[in-house]
């Protein structure tokens, strides 16, 4: 269970957001919402640990999250704006060296080929587009088993296929008991399983 | 399917992924090496190409070239990863982010510092250095450069994304370069001149002793601040 107690953020001493609080349970969804620059990247990096509340705490399976970091990090998958993938590597390269899972070159494989990248896997990331690279940081759902998934705008640039794909993930992430966090502008299916919702202004 | 990575295959996973990216960005690695090499053959053309001059001045040439390569070479220690993500990413490892850093550090001293090392006896005798003198150049360069690039990734991590960083990373680093400095050229003039060097030996195998414990450990709190 994630619980945020009272969190607040600010930026160049101005506040973004304050008294954030809710609980997730196993198998619930939290979307974020709110316009351009209302704080919801913060709000996901300090969700997983990235950033420091400047008030509240957040506490991961009754611990808090600071104290318990390394246990904390087994449980969370984080996504970000940035694809945290090196461009000058494989999609196959970046995959089977990450320090999170081992997997055989094979389940690598497959995974890539479920996101669509079977053809280009052995490309330098640099010369995918936007959307394939984007696709190759979501085969990580499929070779990480973790708990808590944080993903900060996980659709920019996919296109609807990819999308529905990953809708079809994330219900099942959450079908499996997982919990999930995530922002989007975009519609999509995973909408109507969305259990708490965020609003920040 | 998918299982633990225990910390030992991190660290190699991590040193791994360097020195593939290493290779890719070769062009990127090779300019300290070639900086260093260009510094120190301009000094005979500067000072003119007396031998007893060039002899004097070695140590302190290639020493002070050295750091000022190793300092061009450390802002793009930590910036590609920052701006692709992955250093988040690395910060949320399950591993201990300082451990995983101090992969990166090797990776950094393997592409920069042992090419000074290994390019360093040839530059030696051409500023007409003597034997022993040489062979200590190495050494010390063996032993100090590893310094370098540990006490270095505290300044880049602790710079990594300000504006200007590169000037103040400098102001940052340098002081803290005078020791190796001081004990590496002091071990090299003190052999040339027959007097035994183990002191500055030891005091630069102290210093590299502590700087290994310490600079990973601080270089990943450092970087947690950066993202922060």
């Amino acid at each position: 269970m994630l619980q945020a107690n009272a969190l607040a953020a600010e930026r160049g001493g101005q506040q973004l957001f304050s008294d954030i609080s809710f609980q997730l349970e196993a198998g619930a969804l939290l979307h974020v919402s709110g316009n351009n620059g209302s704080g919801k990247t913060t709000l996901l990096r300090m969700l997983s640990g990235l950033t420091l509340p400047a008030e509240g705490e957040i506490v991961w399976q009754d611990q808090s999250i600071e104290s318990n970091r390394d246990d904390f990090n087994k449980d969370l998958l984080y996504i970000g704006h940035r694809h945290g993938m090196h461009s000058d590597l494989s999609a196959i390269e970046n995959l089977a060296l990450s320090c999170r899972q081992v997997s055989h070159r094979a389940v690598i494989f497959s995974a890539l080929e479920e996101v669509g990248l079977g053809h280009d896997c052995d490309k330098p990331l640099r010369l995918l587009s936007q959307g394939q690279q984007r696709r190759v940081a979501l085969a990580r759902l499929l070779l990480e088993p973790s708990k808590l998934w944080v993903l900060d705008e996980p659709l920019a640039a996919l296109d609807v296929a990819a999308v529905e794909w990953f809708s079809q993930q994330l219900i099942q992430h959450l079908e499996n008991d997982g919990m999930a966090i995530i922002t989007t502008h975009q519609e999509a299916r995973f909408i109507s399983h969305v259990s708490i919702n965020v609003v920040l202004s | 399917m998918a299982t633990n990575v225990t910390l030992f295959s991190a660290w190699r996973r991590v040193l791994k992924r360097e020195l593939i990216l290493a290779y890719r960005q070769r062009n990127d690695i090779i300019t300290p090496l070639i900086f260093f090499i260009i510094v120190i053959s301009l000094f005979p053309l500067g000072v003119g190409p007396e031998p007893e001059m060039l002899r004097t001045i070695a140590p302190g040439v290639i020493w002070v070239a050295a750091l000022l390569a190793t300092l061009l070479s450390l802002s793009r220690l930590f910036s590609n990863e920052l701006h692709d993500g992955t250093l988040e990413q690395l910060l949320l490892s399950p591993q201990p982010a300082s451990v995983l850093v101090s992969a990166k550090i090797f990776s950094h001293w393997l592409t920069t510092g042992l090419p000074l090392v290994f390019i360093s006896p040839l530059l030696a005798i051409s500023l007409d250095m003597p034997f022993n003198a040489v062979i200590y150049t190495t050494l010390t360069l063996l032993l100090g450069t590893p310094i370098l690039s540990l006490i270095g990734a505290v300044g880049a991590a602790l710079t990594l994304g300000l504006r200007g960083g590169g000037v103040l990373l400098a102001l940052l680093i340098l002081p803290l370069y005078i020791p190796v400095l001081i004990l590496a050229t002091g071990a090299i003039i003190a052999t040339s001149n027959a007097f035994p060097a183990d002191a500055q030996l030891s005091l630069l195998g102290a210093y590299l002793i502590v700087a290994a414990i310490f600079a990973p450990w601080i270089s990943s709190y450092s970087l947690r601040i950066s993202l922060d």
